[in-house]
Formats: C-alpha cells, sequence, structure tokens
C-alpha cells in the first residue's frame, strides 16, 4: 500500500492545473486523505459523504444485474425466441450489456466531465453528487433511448439542474429525475407509449425486424465458437404481440386486461418491459431494505409515500369512474416504478424536505399525487417522476412551515 | 405514546412488507400480500382501540377521584422507558444522542502530583477583552484569591490566582493579547483570608460583592452565550449538572466523594443568588443510585436524566426543565465549581483543589490526580511520554481545546485527552466496512456491538462537504431544535431565525456530538460561535 500510495504522489500533477483536479478527484477515491481534525471535535465519524453515496450504489447493484438480463428478456420474449426465463441466459445477458454499458458509459462521461470541469473552475474537491445520479439515470431510462439524447439530458440535469445552482447539495431538483423528465419533455416519443419499453427491435408490433449490429456479430463469433446458441440476425416480432407495459393495458381496461398479458408473479418479480432498473419489485425492496437499515435513507419518507399511494388508490376506487380506478389499490403497486422511486428517488437528502415532520408530508404527497398522475393523467400513465420533481418544488415550503411552527412556540414561551 | 409508536411503526413496515413480498412471488396470488397490509392495519387498529380505552379508564378514574390510576401505570411499566428504582423525582430519558466509547478509561483512583506552574488564561473566558488589564508584574508575590487582572469593561470582576507564589510570567500571544499569567507555586500554599459569613442572614447584594471580591465570581457562567455571568443580572434559575456524558468524562462520584457539605453549601450559596431555583440534574443512567451528596442536597430541585451523551450536558438539561427565552439568563457551573463555592465558606479561603482525569489511549496508565485550576499539562502528567504524533486536549475529544505539551490546564476543565494524531492515509477509508471506527452510523459493523471501546485518532475520515444528508442532527440533540436550519440561519446572517430556532439554548458542547457524526465534516461549534457572537452584538 505505501508503494501504491508513493507512486500516487510522485505523479501529483502541478496544483491548480486541471490535471490536478482530476488527479486529486481519483486519489481522494482510493485514499482517505491525511487530514487531522483542525478545530472542534478531535475526533469524527467514520461516514463521509463518499460512503453514503457508495452505500445507495451498492444497494442497486441487484437492479442493475436484474435489469441487464431483463433487457434481454423482454428482446427474446418479443421475438418468441427462448420464452423461458433463463433460457438463453448467455444470449440475454450479452443483449442486456450491449443496451446498457453504452448508457452507462455515456451518462458517466458526460456527467463526471461536468462535475470535473466545474470542480476544477471552482477549485474545490469533486464531490461526490454524481456517484448516485450517475448510477440511477440508466436505471430509469428506456433500454433503448438514443445516446445523443441521454447526453443531452444528462448535460441539462447537471449543468442546470446542479451545477447552476452551486453543486452538489445546493440542487432543487432530484438530478436523476431531472435527466429523465428532459427526455420526456423534449422527446416525448422516445419515452413513451409501448413502442420504447423493449430494446433492438425495429418495431414492437408484430412483423417488427431486430436491429442487430456489430455487437451482436461479435457475440455470435464468439458463441459459435463455444458452440452456444446464437443472435438469430433474421428474426421479427411474433403474431399477436404486444409491447405494452402493464400501466398502459391498465389505463385501456383495467387490471383484467392486465392480467390477459402478464401474470401476478411476471410482474412483481419484473420480468415485463419498463425502464432499465425498476421492474424487479423483491429486488428493489432489497436495496431499500439496505438504506434503512444503515440508515442513510430517511424511513419517514419511504413510508408516508407507501401510506400516501395507499390512501390515493383506495380514494380512486371508491370513486370508481375509469377502467384504471377500479383496478384494486394493492395491486397498483405491483405496476410500474412505486417502489424504485420511493427507495431510490424521493429519498435523496438534498431535494426531499429537511426536517422529520416535514418529510412526512413530503413522502405522503408524492404518494398522493404521483398515483392521481398515474391513474388520471392520459397522457403518460406513470406519476412518481411528475410528483417527486413536484414535491422536490415543494420541499422548502414545507419546510418552512414546520421551521415557522418551531419559532412560534418558542415565542409562546417567551 | 405516539414516539413509542413511531419507533415501531418502522418494524412493522420491514417486516411485513418484505416477507410477504417474497411469499407472494412464490404463490403467484395477492394473497399473502393482502394479508401483509391487513396485519398492518390490524396492528394499526389494535393500537387505536388501546389508546381509547386508556383515555376512556383515564377519564373514568378521574370521575371517580383516583389520582392515579393503576392500569396507566402498568402501560408505562411496559411500553415507556425504565425508570431505575432509585428515581424519586422527575425523570427524563432520552432515546436520541450517542456515546462514544473509547479506549482510554481513567481507573477510579485519585493520586496526588506534584505540579509547580499554574497559569490563568483570559483566552478562557468568552466575551472579555483581549488584553485585560494586569495587576501584577513579573516577580511579584501573590496568595491564592489575590486579583491578577480584570476586565476594563466590568471592573467588578475579579480574576485571581488559582495558587500562592512568584509570578514567573505574563505571556503574550498574537495582537499583544495575554495568553496566559503564570505563577510559580509556594511549596506551602498561601491564601488570601476571606471574611467569614453567614448564608441564612446575608443579603443577596452582599453575597454578589462577597464572590466578586473572593475571586471565585467567574466560575458562575451565564447562559446564553457561555459568558462570565453578568453581576448585575438576575438569574432565572440557576444549573449544575452532577454528570458528564461526553468520551472518557470523568465521574463525578469520585469527584464529590469527600466534598459532600462543601457542594451542599455551595449549592445553599446559590440558592440565595436567584429567585428561581438551583436545579441538579442526575444521573439515571447507572446500575445503582448516584451518591448521596447529589441526591441529599438541600436547597436544590433535583432532576433525573437517563440516556446517551449529550444527557449529561447541562444545556439539555435546562432545555427540559426551564428553558432559556431570549429576555432571561441563567447560570450555570460545574460540580467542581460549587465545591470551591462551600469552600469560600467553610474555609474561608478560595481553593481551586481540582480532580482532574487524564484519559484517552496516548497514557500508559490512564488516571485521576489532584491538582489545581490551570496547571502546567508537562507537570501534570507526571512520567507519562506523550511524543510530537500525540495530540493532548483539554477538555474531551468533541468540545476541549488542543494543547501543546508546555500549555496549561483550561479554567472550566477538569479533563486532559490524549490521543493519537492521524495524518495516515487509510486505502479506500470511504469503503472498508469492516474497520473499525466509532460512528453513528449503521454502515459500520461497529453499531452491532454496543459496548465496544473504540481506539481513535483525529483523523478527519474524509473532506469537508456542503451540507447534502437531513436529520442526521435531530437524531444526536435531544431538544426541540433543528440544528441544522439553525446552523443555515448563522451562515446567512439571519437574525431572526437563529432566535427564532433557539440559538441562546445552545453552546458549543450541544452541537459538538453533531459535528463529530456530520457526514459533510462542517465545524458546526465554530458557525454557532460565530452566530452567538453576532447575537451578542446584536444586544
Amino acid at each position: 500500500m505505501s508503494k501504491l500510495l508513493d507512486f500516487a504522489k510522485r505523479i501529483e500533477p502541478e496544483k491548480g492545473s486541471f490535471k490536478h483536479t482530476l488527479w486529486d478527484g481519483f486519489f481522494t477515491f482510493f485514499f482517505t486523505p491525511d487530514h487531522v481534525a483542525k478545530q472542534g471535535t478531535h475526533i469524527k465519524d467514520g461516514m463521509d459523504l463518499k460512503r453514503t453515496m457508495v452505500t445507495v450504489v451498492l444497494a442497486m447493484q441487484l437492479c442493475y444485474l436484474f435489469g441487464t438480463y431483463n433487457i434481454g428478456h423482454q428482446h427474446f420474449l418479443a421475438l418468441g425466441q427462448h420464452t423461458g426465463f433463463l433460457d438463453g441466459f448467455h444470449l440475454k445477458l450479452f443483449f442486456g450489456l450491449g443496451k446498457l454499458l453504452p448508457i452507462f458509459i455515456v451518462t458517466h462521461v458526460v456527467g463526471l466531465g461536468i462535475e470535473f470541469y466545474y470542480a476544477y473552475k471552482k477549485g474545490h474537491g469533486i464531490e461526490e453528487g454524481f456517484l448516485v445520479s450517475g448510477a440511477l439515470i440508466p436505471l430509469i431510462m428506456p433500454p433503448d433511448i438514443p445516446l445523443w439524447i441521454l447526453a443531452i439530458a444528462v448535460a441539462f440535469a447537471v449543468w442546470i439542474g446542479k451545477e447552476a445552482f452551486g453543486g452538489t447539495g445546493m440542487n432543487i431538483w432530484n438530478i436523476a429525475l431531472l435527466a429523465r423528465v428532459f427526455v420526456f419533455f423534449a422527446y416525448p416519443t422516445t419515452i413513451s407509449g409501448d413502442q420504447v419499453w423493449i430494446g433492438g427491435l425495429t418495431n414492437t408490433a408484430p412483423g417488427g425486424m431486430v436491429d442487430y449490429n456489430w455487437w451482436h456479430s461479435l457475440c455470435n463469433s464468439l458463441f459459435e465458437a463455444l458452440g452456444a446458441s446464437t443472435f438469430d440476425m433474421n428474426a421479427s416480432v411474433i403474431d399477436g404481440f404486444t409491447g405494452a407495459t402493464p400501466l398502459i393495458l391498465a389505463y385501456q381496461g383495467g387490471w383484467e386486461a392486465v392480467t390477459e398479458v402478464y401474470s401476478q408473479g411476471q410482474m412483481w418479480w419484473g420480468a415485463i418491459p419498463g425502464s432499465i432498473g425498476e421492474t424487479s419489485k423483491p429486488l428493489v425492496l432489497v436495496g431499500a431494505l439496505i438504506l434503512l437499515i444503515t440508515g442513510i435513507a430517511s424511513w419517514r419518507i419511504m413510508l408516508s409515500m407507501l401510506l400516501g399511494a395507499v390512501f390515493m388508490s383506495m380514494t380512486l376506487n371508491a370513486w370508481d369512474a375509469t377502467p384504471f380506478m377500479t383496478v384494486p389499490w394493492q395491486y397498483q403497486l405491483y405496476m410500474g416504478s412505486f417502489f424504485f422511486a420511493m427507495a431510490f428517488m424521493a429519498t435523496d437528502p438534498v431535494t426531499a424536505a429537511s426536517t422529520n415532520r416535514g418529510k412526512w408530508i413530503y413522502g405522503f404527497l408524492i404518494g398522493a399525487i404521483g398515483m392521481i398522475v398515474r391513474v388520471l393523467n392520459p397522457a403518460y400513465p406513470e406519476g412518481w417522476m411528475l410528483a417527486i420533481l413536484l414535491l422536490n418544488t415543494f420541499a422548502p415550503l414545507i419546510d418552512h412551515y414546520v421551521i415557522q411552527a418551531n419559532i412560534s412556540k418558542r415565542l409562546k414561551r417567551a | 405514546m405516539l414516539n413509542r409508536f413511531r419507533r415501531h411503526a418502522l418494524n412493522v413496515f420491514i417486516f411485513s412488507i418484505l416477507p410477504s413480498s417474497f411469499l407472494l412471488a412464490q404463490s403467484g396470488s395477492g394473497g399473502i400480500f393482502n394479508t401483509g397490509l391487513l396485519v398492518i392495519a390490524a396492528i394499526v387498529f389494535i393500537v387505536a382501540v388501546y389508546l381509547v380505552t386508556e383515555n376512556l379508564l383515564g377519564v373514568e378514574s378521574q370521575d371517580m377521584g383516583l389520582k392515579d390510576p393503576s392500569s396507566k401505570k402498568g402501560v408505562k411499566s411496559i411500553l415507556g422507558p425504565k425508570v431505575p428504582a432509585y428515581v424519586d423525582g422527575p425523570f427524563k430519558s432520552f432515546r436520541r444522542g450517542h456515546n462514544i466509547l473509547l479506549k482510554g478509561v481513567p481507573t477510579p483512583e485519585i493520586s496526588d502530583v506534584e505540579v509547580r506552574t499554574f497559569a490563568l488564561q483570559p483566552g478562557n473566558f468568552i466575551g472579555i477583552s483581549p488584553i485585560p488589564k494586569v495587576v501584577v508584574e513579573v516577580g511579584s508575590e501573590v496568595k491564592a484569591g489575590d486579583e491578577l487582572f480584570f476586565d476594563k469593561k466590568r471592573p467588578e470582576v475579579k480574576y485571581v490566582a488559582p495558587v500562592s507564589g512568584e509570578i514567573a510570567a505574563i505571556n503574550r500571544g498574537a495582537k499583544r493579547a495575554i495568553s496566559e499569567v503564570v505563577i510559580i507555586a509556594d511549596k506551602e500554599q498561601k491564601y488570601k483570608e476571606l471574611p467569614a459569613i453567614n448564608l441564612d442572614t446575608i443579603s443577596r447584594e452582599d453575597l454578589v460583592q462577597f464572590l466578586l471580591e473572593s475571586g471565585a465570581w467567574p466560575l458562575l457562567r451565564q447562559r446564553p452565550h457561555d459568558i462570565v455571568a453578568d453581576s448585575a443580572a438576575q438569574p432565572a434559575n440557576i444549573f449544575i449538572s452532577t454528570f458528564d456524558t461526553a468520551p472518557l468524562a470523568p465521574n463525578s462520584e469520585l469527584i464529590i466523594k469527600g466534598n459532600e457539605a462543601d457542594f451542599a453549601l455551595g449549592v445553599k450559596m446559590l440558592s440565595r443568588l436567584t429567585e428561581g431555583k438551583v436545579y441538579l440534574g442526575l444521573n439515571a443512567n447507572g446500575e445503582s443510585a448516584p451518591s448521596e451528596g447529589f441526591t441529599n442536597v438541600p436547597h436544590a430541585e433535583k432532576n433525573w436524566f437517563a440516556g446517551p451523551h449529550p444527557a449529561g450536558n447541562v444545556g439539555v438539561q435546562i432545555h427540559h426543565t426551564a428553558p432559556i427565552t431570549p429576555q432571561t439568563v441563567v447560570w450555570t457551573l460545574g460540580v467542581q465549581d460549587a465545591i470551591t463555592l462551600g469552600k469560600l465558606v467553610s474555609q474561608r479561603r478560595f481553593d481551586v483543589t481540582r480532580i482532574v482525569a487524564l484519559t484517552g489511549e496516548s497514557f500508559d496508565n490512564p488516571r485521576y490526580v489532584r491538582t489545581k485550576q490551570g496547571a502546567k499539562l508537562s507537570e501534570l502528567v507526571g512520567s507519562e511520554k506523550l511524543s510530537d504524533s500525540d495530540r493532548i486536549i483539554s477538555g474531551d475529544v468533541l468540545s476541549g481545546h488542543q494543547k501543546s505539551i508546555d500549555q496549561y490546564l483550561d479554567f472550566y476543565d477538569d479533563q486532559i485527552t490524549a490521543i493519537e494524531e492521524g495524518r495516515h492515509f487509510d486505502m479506500f477509508g470511504w469503503l472498508i466496512p469492516g474497520s473499525m471506527k466509532p460512528s453513528v452510523s449503521r454502515t459500520f459493523p461497529g453499531f452491532l456491538f454496543k459496548n465496544l471501546k473504540y481506539s481513535v485518532t483525529t483523523n478527519t475520515n474524509g473532506e469537508p462537504r456542503a451540507f447534502v444528508v437531513t436529520g442526521q442532527y435531530e437524531k444526536l440533540l435531544p431538544m426541540d431544535i433543528y440544528p441544522q436550519h439553525l446552523m443555515k440561519a448563522i451562515i446567512t446572517n439571519d437574525f431572526e431565525k437563529m432566535e427564532g430556532l433557539g440559538i441562546h439554548e445552545l453552546i458549543e458542547e450541544d452541537v459538538a456530538l453533531c459535528e463529530f457524526a456530520c457526514t459533510s465534516k462542517q465545524p458546526l461549534q465554530k458557525i454557532l460561535r460565530e452566530g452567538l457572537d453576532f447575537v451578542r452584538e446584536q444586544g
């Protein structure tokens, strides 16, 4: 270790240069610095922002694994090949990697590039905020997102959403959701409808052709050499296939329409089309559990958001006006990305309400409003992104009233 | 009750949602998931019914004229915090806070130590001018209790010699501020003789005058701001915390032993200084009751406190007894300060004997020593060898001050801590889950071992960042205060908000634990002091 340290010290570039900012970012990544407490407490907790952020990233690793595989699984389901979940394992995995890796790399090159540049320009260390945002963004994108749109969206989110406000800890809106909402409003056809959730097809309607490229040829030559099954370059979407997500089906025909296509187990475990990382509920909940046990995410937000969503879907059940409203409240949780939004999005401490009482209100309103958007909005049948961004905007106001209550309580005492 | 319900809500949430989800996936139907939700509903319902019946029972029993319905007591003993059997007064138990357990606990025996050099340091007194008027010269002889200097703004408060001897030096620091007045102590201590007073008959004005003349006045500290008490002020109440929960803090049971009478006299004197009450905060954390020297003191109201640090901080105890408002002031002092007040009457002299704990892993033999206020550290630590790679702190690791070995014990401190400096790089320090560092976070395995004692260094374990994590400070400060918002109000110089959020209820030691835990490594104590100075300037 000391040799490594010596080496790192030897290649340290001149201070104040962009290279030094880069070097510092990687150096502090490998080594906790030798800083000692100067004023105030003489000992400091072992916890720092890097560890906080990395714990969140670790908590979503299962979503990454499953999401990668599910991209391939959905693709082959549309083609009517390897329909068993574990059939064609290598094909599905490599197909998924072929989709996910470019998204992951583009997100990080663009996002970290902007972070590094601002760290250099403002002369501070590279902050860790993008560790989590950069890990979340690929998980909430459709597998076929064009990379240039992704790049613009990430740049918008990091630049306008974060650096313009002063960097990590200063932003008003959740960075990952800002990237997604940018795609949603600027390029609506790439992220809504029933065409976009299955990757690698020219068209998800029956007769649509596969859209393979050099990556798949490369994999094919490898698989041929190993004697395994290969990508079928001439496959097409089978008759009777629909790429609709459960939410679209529920909007059209209620719970019956959903269960005609997907079984409950399928929806719960996540073998359904959707954004890359949000489909598998149990794995998202494992992530949520990690965040709760380590105390990094607020259990108040998670619990109140669940209560808010359940409350609103029960109310809509009682209203009972459209097919979607009739979907029993417990089944609402099976569809869409409720748990993912609850575990990883709403709990972002920077953009959530910062008082404990405020967190209850904040979470409950996200749950309730998100459900309203999901059920009542015909344009886009999923509400959590918009609900969370809306409540991000109002979180300071919620906090303001909680704080004012504390202040007036103290004034009364005087 | 609601609090307790909230606490359990999390467990119910986790344990019902997750298992049901797995079972559900296997069965492929919604049955078990529904059952899980039904279980939650049932629990909520039962609790609701329970609360209603409890209230009804309470109303019923009041109608029947029963003062303390036994049913209520039963509930408390099952669900509430455990009240130790020896507690016989108002009791508060805190869940918020955290005990930092460190290696280097002092052995509970007091030894004498030969110290010749002492100093009084103007810098220890917050708010006095940095260049006070020194009334002695180098080479002059003083008795213990003779005036050394006074603050020109408040000349009535005398700062006096802790020991008799010869003035060896008047050291100056930056901007010619006086850093310390050094005295070489006589072998035989001589004391300035004080007039005899009768605490039962003396008037408040005469008592104040007596304290100012005797030199004991600076022992009284005034909140807000933690300054030397204003002799013209009427304190609403006077508070003494009889236990210290800070890391490796000295055990006040040892300190009170043999000094019970003087402590009681000191408390009686304090009770003459206020229209309000003298409150003692008593320790309800122990297996057995604290010393009778605390529990049986007359002229004082006793409140019992249980819970982790900072339950022993007087600021927390004030908040839960009679909170400070912007219009009132309260005075506080330590146990040993009160004993010194008692000795003014019983022995008619200013005796600042202090039992000081030498704590921390850098000491080969952590122990208690008997000395006087302002002792020189190099002589105080005796034969202990401390190197340059050790940090010496007057006070505890959270709110103490860094000292070199040639400096002196701070005026209000009764603890020296020495720990290793942490000038080392830690590979993947932020990642490795197994490393044993004290932490309030549950990302370290240490949270599973409640009684584990840690080795610590002064390494910051990370770099400073903007405020990111929320709710972290609130978990560590058992007061109805929003520390993070207060800090932001101070940083933005928002005077109204600072006052509204209760800056006058806090001093550095109260937020020290939050600063220790802060994920963003923010200097909260420094920020708070800047805010307090700002508020004081505004009047």
